[in-house]
């Protein structure tokens, strides 16, 4: 078994118009970037894009934004300083924004991940966010349901990485990238460092059967 | 009327965090807190974004560009620390393991309903963050805010008129003119920042405040 892949571009280049992608991170913090520009080099477009932020400034998901490849955002929090390129898009009513609360996000993930149908969380209940949505009083509390959230393709971020996938992160680096991992048909990981050696099996975070290519892209940002 | 500036509201809120306490503070201002919390006291702070122990702004040279907090700022790791992955920060959240969690609002209601995460300007993108899942999991919420808007408009009010965070979720609400309790009657006073009375705090909040018992 050897999921080990030499460029970056090799290992996005089967990513077609109109995927689905979740990209790890928060904020700066595990975003894959070399994976991102080289998405933005295969030039894959009309692409529904999962992630917890919508980008800032002119690089990673900010630049994919500028170059038009995106036509829906599911995030929880698109307005970090300097999300210039998805509030132009939003104001001219080029994108479409599917607002979750993060913990919501997290979880319909994890859930597509684990195999499960959804959940009930009480994240919501009575907000704008629940409108349409199935709701259940439990011991005097209300719950919404939350449906699995999966993906075609995941471009995630770790430290260290073997050629069975294994992964170990760093630092808050890890956010998204764990559960995300699970969630789509298709991982694609990028990692500080690809060992020659297995990782050790106490230090792997996400084991490999979740990750279908690895690539090494040694740039911290 | 005397206010009190963003630091000097933190410094007295930083008071009401208790030894022991595992604390999550919104991303912003509430950031400030920390480090006004007496050193005697060992406080664990949460971030959303994977991390228990978050520690101070590191020194120049030091930083780590994938060590943040969920205002995207650098920090540094405290003693007894842990990282951990999203789906698992959030049920921290909202398991209620949480002590604390102090938050900023655009509009709190008398009866404790929370609006701070979006307005009613549909050309400016939401952004919810993790704020829904706090205040349905964390136990005291506390927020920190002005008491006014900058046009002089009330933030206190009978009933929120932004989209809501939360029903009914918050606890203690400290301005720069006045600390007050939600109380199951309403606003109560706690206390007045000094040189105000509770008639000119009253004069600009919609909602009635009850005076202390």
């Amino acid at each position: 078994m050897d999921k080990r892949v030499a460029t970056l571009a090799e290992a996005v280049r089967n990513i077609p118009d109109g995927a689905s992608v979740m990209i790890g991170g928060f904020g700066n913090s595990g975003v894959p970037f070399g994976l991102v520009d080289a998405l933005i080099d295969h030039g894959a477009k009309n692409l529904t894009i999962i992630s917890n932020n919508a980008g800032a400034g002119d690089f990673g998901l900010g630049r994919l934004l500028k170059e038009g490849q995106v036509s829906k955002f599911v995030c929880s929090y698109p307005r970090s300083r300097g999300s210039v390129w998805f509030e132009k898009a939003y104001a001219a009513g080029e994108i479409a924004l599917e607002i979750v609360p993060q913990g919501t996000l997290a979880e319909r993930i994890r859930a597509a991940g684990a195999g499960l149908g959804g959940f009930l969380t009480p994240t919501g209940f009575g907000t704008r966010l629940a409108e349409g949505k199935e709701t259940r009083v439990i011991d005097g509390k209300g719950y919404v349901f939350e449906a699995p959230l999966s993906a075609d393709f995941a471009l995630i971020r770790g430290e260290k990485g073997d050629r069975w996938g294994n992964l170990s992160y760093h630092g808050t680096a890890r956010n998204f990238n764990p559960i995300m991992a699970s969630a789509a048909r298709h991982t694609i990981a990028e990692v500080r460092q690809l060992s020659e050696a297995p990782l050790d099996p106490e230090s792997v975070v996400s084991p490999g059967i979740f990750v279908k290519s690895i690539v090494e892209y040694g740039v911290r940002p | 009327m005397n206010s009190l500036t963003d630091q000097q509201l933190a410094a007295r809120l930083a008071l009401d965090i208790p030894d022991g306490a595992y604390v999550n503070l919104g991303i912003g201002k509430p950031t400030y807190v920390s480090s006004y919390v007496p050193s005697d006291r060992e406080v664990l702070y949460h971030s959303e974004n994977g991390i228990i122990g978050v520690g101070p702004t590191p020194a120049e040279g030091e930083e780590d560009p994938e060590m943040i907090d969920a205002s995207k700022r650098l920090i540094t790791v405290a003693p007894g620390a842990a990282f951990f992955e999203h789906a698992d920060s959030f049920a921290i959240m909202r398991g209620g393991h949480i002590d604390i969690a102090v938050l900023g609002a655009y509009q709190v209601a008398e009866n404790g309903d929370l609006a701070n995460w979006a307005t009613l300007d549909e050309k400016f993108p939401p952004a919810v963050g993790g704020a829904m899942d706090l205040v349905v999991g964390v136990p005291k919420i506390f927020v920190m805010m002005k008491h006014v808007n900058k046009d002089g408009s009330p933030k206190l009010l009978k009933r929120c008129t932004y989209p809501l965070t939360g029903l009914a979720v918050v606890n203690r609400v400290y301005t720069d003119l006045a600390v007050l309790d939600v109380t199951p009657e309403g606003f109560r006073l706690v206390e007045l920042t000094d040189g105000n009375s509770l008639d000119d705090v009253q004069a600009v909040t919609e909602a009635r405040i009850l005076p202390p018992v």
